[in-house]
């Protein structure tokens, strides 16, 4: 029962959130701020992650082919598989729900312990429409952008490590890279990104606007927004998976 | 004026407000006092619809509230100032864009004539000079005057301040109760306060609703208040020995 009434609630606010803004003009600054908050400013550790998230893969790949049999451009080819079809769009997700949804929900929940949502609402102002889609516009239009750049670094990365270790040649790894490549996996891993980014800001919203209490509850509905996240992250992965690709 | 009709609120198990019964007058300061718990803040809530009764309704000039559709309460909604007991700035905005926000949101005046509207708030609460300032890097006091500002910024019908001396000292206290009282005047507004600050009954009441164990236990005016026989009420009211040696020196 308590499942049904959070997400009969959850789907309120979205409701409620996607309602007509009072002034575009205002909305549209507060979007432009939420792109630099959550998502410029999310670039250095998705660049740091990317870059050794593709070396690692390489290193890995590399040292479990045993098989004389298969070709060394298995490794580039692996590296950019799993960067794009798994690595950029789910585990970047996963890093910037614990760092994004973090942010909004203690940022929103500190406002509803401190009255300033009720303030909002007093005047007149649709607080979920206010607060909280200028950040899902921002996260749904910059992630993608966060997760190509995130793509092209991860085999960047796995390119380093691999010519600098000298497991691979560099001429080997590009030809790897570029094996068999299919156009739609990108496009499935925006998909994926965008769908992704649209429960991050949503259920950790969600989480910082019914905080009740003080300071404390605001803690918890900060790791409730990750934990909450990743979860759904993780089914909606799955499902996506089974519907994009099968 | 706003009318409260055989409100009552319950939160789980708990009743919280019982059957309460009030007329709160315009161009007055219509006060709300009772022990903390007694269900004063619960009222204001329900009143001006952060809570949802479970019965009765609240009439804000003869328009029932809580059965107007959620556009219509955002207008009645944009009629309403409130000081909150925390002032509830927005900490990213400086004192003068808080003062802006209910102007940039609904105003219909250019960018100059909000500013201007601002400036003249900010000046009517002695606050000059500190438009750049955040919430943070100025004192209780002023946040308090800041908060008035931006209640009154949209010219509001009705104003609800909520415990408007907690954490301020008696000097200051008096000051915003003052103003309260005067800007009620000087904007012919509905004005409700809740408190259980004595001094503010003194400085301000106009029209006094005593709230206890979640009803309307009596309405009076500041006057009355003092020479009522009602026991839970003297109970309330002379519980500090300053009250106490008043109620004396009245009887002497």
């Amino acid at each position: 029962m308590d499942l049904l009434f959070h997400i009969g609630r959850y789907f309120q606010l979205i409701r409620e959130t996607f309602t007509r803004p009072e002034r575009f003009g205002l909305y549209w600054k507060r979007t432009l701020e939420e792109v630099d908050l959550l998502g410029v400013k999310s670039l250095g550790i998705v660049a740091l992650l990317s870059v050794f998230m593709g070396a690692v893969i390489t290193i890995q790949t590399k040292t479990n082919i045993d098989s004389p049999l298969i070709p060394l451009y298995v490794v580039g080819f692996t590296a950019r598989q799993s960067t794009i079809l798994e690595f950029s769009p789910t585990i970047i997700s996963l890093i910037l729900a614990g760092k994004v949804g973090s942010t909004i929900a203690a940022q929103i929940g500190s406002m509803r312990v401190r009255e300033q949502i009720d303030a909002l609402d007093i005047m007149g102002v649709n607080s979920a429409g206010y607060l909280i889609l200028p950040k899902v516009i921002a996260c749904v239009v910059i992630n993608p952008f966060l997760v190509v750049i995130s793509m092209f670094l991860s085999i960047f990365g796995g390119y380093l490590a691999g010519t600098l270790s000298g497991l691979v040649s560099g001429e080997v790894y590009l030809q790897g890279i570029q094996t068999d490549f299919t156009p739609y996996h990108v496009t499935y891993a925006l998909i994926k990104t965008v769908v992704f980014a649209f429960i991050i800001t949503t259920v950790s919203a969600y989480q910082g606007y019914y905080t009740q209490g003080g300071t404390r509850e605001v803690g918890i509905s900060s790791t409730r927004a990750v934990v909450y996240s990743d979860v759904v992250i993780l089914i909606m992965n799955y499902l996506l998976t089974q519907l994009l690709l099968i | 004026m706003i009318e409260v009709r055989g409100l009552s609120k319950r939160f789980g198990r708990t009743q919280v407000l019982t059957d309460i019964n009030a007329v709160f007058q315009k161009g007055k300061v219509n006060q709300v006092i009772g022990k903390s718990g007694s269900g004063k803040s619960v009222l204001c809530k329900c009143i001006v619809g952060l809570f949802e009764p479970e019965e009765g309704e609240v009439l804000y000039d003869g328009r029932s509230f809580h059965n107007l559709e959620l556009e219509q309460k955002r207008q009645v909604r944009q009629e309403i100032g409130m000081l909150f007991q925390s002032s509830a700035l927005f900490d990213s905005l400086t004192v003068l864009e808080n003062v802006l926000f209910p102007l940039r949101m609904f105003g219909t005046m250019d960018e100059a004539g909000m500013l201007d509207r601002a400036h003249l708030c900010l000046k009517r609460v002695n606050i000059e000079g500190k438009d750049r300032l955040f919430p943070s890097e100025i004192s209780g006091g002023m946040q308090k005057r800041v908060g008035i500002a931006r209640a009154i910024a949209m010219n509001p019908r009705y104003l609800f301040v909520d415990e408007p001396n907690s954490g301020l000292d008696p000097q200051t206290s008096i000051l915003i109760d003052n103003l309260i009282d005067e800007l009620t005047a000087e904007y012919d507004m509905t004005t409700i306060m809740i408190t259980h600050d004595m001094n503010s009954v003194m400085e301000a009441g106009d029209n006094i609703l005593f709230i206890h164990e979640g009803r309307a236990w009596w309405k009076g005016s500041r006057e009355e208040l003092l020479r009522s026989d009602n026991k839970e009420l003297n109970d309330f009211i002379f519980a500090s020995g300053l009250m106490r040696k008043v109620k004396d020196a009245m009887k002497r």
